[in-house]
């Protein structure tokens, strides 16, 4: 499977970030695994050791499995004096996990981000793609639930 | 062609996007269905309109008037009062209850021109503003060194954050044989409270996209890259859309406008590190490898990606050329300030009643940006600072308000121009707390290739936590100075250098909070 995620790609280095975010999105755990630093070592003709390099250098790759869900909640300035910190806070209680912790179903993780970008709309969360803002502690729980009822 | 009584305009951005829009909008459609006005009233679809954290916001034309924070449940009595009766709904309108009038985008001259004003995803509309005339220009009227000099005289000057002059940036690039030249736009936009760039590409991708071409001709690169950041998606779709126009109108391809030359323009994502707003990491990050800044000399401009001549612009710069060639440098000229030529675009945040998205003339004031363009501070609230230019920035007092915002007159606080973020603090913030926040940031981005900035940021940030905590003394506070400054001599490359910058401000401006909160 990863071997064919490579071939979408031509065999040169600098498509080495596009083929760790097309294996990162399609796994169902949103990771990279070692499996998979030596699938693209093959194909890339590039030492292991390069991958990882570059697999944790960039916030937005993991190498341990994560949630259906990732919870990437801006904690930069902006956010910051808007109460990022109470978000984060609740977030916490109401999953249950530490930054960077996966809930025990496997629904959701929750990762600091820098800012994301929206800073008009502070404090700003992505959750996958989507971006969610001018957040409340209210918000948050709407948010959860509307993504564990739909799960 | 058709004529419409009256034209909506619906910006669509991540706010509106997030707040439902394109249900709004397919429920509007349906409604005007049912009254029969939908001979009468155009909706348009088109990029930020200018103000923020107001949900589903709509400007109707000709009539001006726009709402926020509109909701399907209030399409009956728009629809109704507004389309059907001309009866604006006043409940719905934009700062129903003060007086004030923001001055939005509209009179904003170069790099917003169009921004809410056009459908950002019709090539067609841009052209019918006069769009892709300087390409042709640039192209078919001129020769690749009159391009370069004719930036050169316009003073524009780099909207990234360095201030470096384009004109000149290109001009070492231009003369030189090279079997391949690149332009490389940094999209990379990651300073904190920072996103101008995200909405001149959400509002108006062409004109990027022109300014790029212009650049390619004027330096002779036949391949231009966008370098974005990943969590722009609505950025990354909407010039990948322009571009595939631009190809169908043979804007960009091969042979363009039969004169020779080829161009064509991809975007590249990126995978989320601050660094790579730094030219040379960019560079390295675009090739495959972790975003570590190289050695300077060589320049990319003599040596950069794939070790060939490369211009990396930022999207603000680019944007203003198309401009330049089409009405010349003594037109543009006529903004902003002797010294600093042109406009600059900022965001405004924080505790600010409108915060929102301004260009403005280079040169005018602080005050006068917030005050004008922001409707001052947010009711009941007191200015206590802005911090100007995201984490690398700087925090300035009241006393500052005055200060003309150009390159030559913030002189050595020039760097954090670029970014265009300001963002306000009430009385109640915390100074401490915010270089706190901004410490904590640079810590976690330095990319650890040098040792300053690498055990620097960690020092910066144990130093700022222990004052935080009320445990710190007058000393740990010098000694983060002391630091800071040796970092700034001494880091590799502009991240490691910045730090100082926030520090120095806020004990200048703000020390008493400093002898407050330290023991002894």
């Amino acid at each position: 499977m990863y071997k064919e995620i490579c071939k979408k790609f031509a065999p040169t280095k600098d498509n080495l970030i596009y083929i760790l975010h097309e294996i990162q999105d399609t796994h169902p755990q949103h990771y990279i695994s070692e499996e998979a630093v030596d699938v693209i070592s093959d194909y890339l003709g590039l030492p292991a050791n390069h991958i990882y390099g570059v697999l944790t250098f960039y916030s937005m790759y993991s190498t341990s499995p994560r949630g259906r869900n990732i919870i990437r909640l801006c904690e930069s300035p902006p956010c910051y004096i808007k109460g990022s910190e109470n978000i984060l806070r609740k977030l916490k209680t109401l999953l249950g996990v530490n930054v960077g912790e996966t809930t025990k179903d496997g629904l959701f993780t929750l990762e600091l981000a820098a800012c994301l970008g929206v800073c008009g709309n502070a404090p700003v969360m992505m959750i996958n793609d989507d971006v969610y803002g001018d957040l409340t502690e209210e918000k948050i729980e709407d948010i959860v639930a509307k993504i564990k009822g739909g799960k | 062609m058709k004529y419409f009584r009256s034209h909506v305009l619906i910006g669509i951005n991540e706010t509106s996007l997030n707040a439902g829009v394109h249900a709004f909008i397919q429920a509007l459609r349906l409604e005007l269905n049912k009254q029969n006005l939908q001979e009468e009233i155009n909706i348009l679809e088109t990029g930020p309109l200018g103000f923020f954290g107001k949900g589903i916001c709509a400007t109707v034309y000709p009539e001006n008037i726009n709402y926020e924070n509109l909701k399907i449940e209030d399409i009956g009595e728009l629809v109704n009062e507004h389309f059907l009766k001309g009866r604006p709904v006043q409940r719905l309108m934009f700062d129903a209850i003060g007086s004030f009038t923001p001055k939005f985008n509209y009179d904003t001259r170069i790099v917003l021109r169009n921004s809410g004003i056009i459908d950002p995803e019709n090539i067609e509309e841009y052209i019918g503003t006069g769009g892709y005339e300087a390409w042709e220009k640039a192209l078919l009227a001129m020769k690749p060194m009159e391009i370069v000099e004719e930036v050169k005289k316009s003073g524009l000057r780099g909207r990234g954050g360095a201030g470096f002059p384009a004109g000149l940036k290109w001009s070492f690039t231009a003369p030189l044989e090279a079997k391949q030249k690149y332009v490389v736009v940094n999209a990379d936009e990651g300073e904190p409270g920072t996103f101008k760039d995200r909405l001149i590409m959400e509002g108006d991708p062409h004109q990027l996209l022109e300014g790029i071409m212009i650049c390619a001709r004027a330096i002779g690169a036949t391949k231009a890259y966008i370098y974005i950041r990943g969590e722009y998606k609505l950025c990354i779709n909407r010039l990948n859309h322009a571009i595939k126009q631009c190809h169908e109108y043979g804007i960009l391809g091969t042979n363009i406008f039969e004169s020779g030359f080829d161009l064509d323009i991809e975007i590249k994502i990126g995978a989320g590190a601050y660094v790579c707003g730094e030219e040379t990491a960019l560079i390295e990050s675009l090739e495959g490898n972790r975003g570590n800044p190289r050695w300077k000399p060589p320049f990319p401009g003599v040596k950069g990606l794939w070790q060939c001549p490369t211009v990396v612009n930022n999207v603000e710069t680019l944007a203003n050329v198309p401009f330049i060639i089409k009405n010349g440098a003594d037109e543009y000229k006529k903004y902003g300030t002797p010294e600093c030529t042109g406009t600059k675009v900022y965001t405004i945040l924080g505790d600010v009643a409108h915060p929102g998205l301004c260009e403005v003339d280079m040169g005018s004031t602080l005050r006068n940006i917030i005050n004008e363009y922001a409707g001052g501070m947010k009711k009941g609230f007191k200015f206590k600072a802005a911090l100007v230019g995201g984490a690398a920035g700087v925090l300035l007092s009241e006393k500052l308000l005055d200060v003309k915002m150009d390159f030559s007159s913030l002189n050595q606080y020039a760097a954090v121009l670029g970014s265009g973020a300001i963002l306000v603090m009430n009385e109640h913030q915390s100074i401490v707390d915010m270089l706190w926040s901004i410490l904590k940031f640079f810590r976690h981005e330095s990319c650890g290739k040098c040792s300053p900035c690498r055990t620097g940021t960690q020092q910066l940030y144990s130093l700022i936590s222990k004052i935080r905590k009320g445990d710190g003394t007058m000393d740990d506070v010098e000694l983060m100075q002391t630091l800071a400054e040796t970092m700034q001599q001494t880091s590799f490359c502009a991240l490691g250098q910045s730090p100082i910058m926030a520090i120095r401000s806020a004990l200048e401006n703000f020390k008493d909070e400093f002898i407050a909160i330290t023991t002894k």
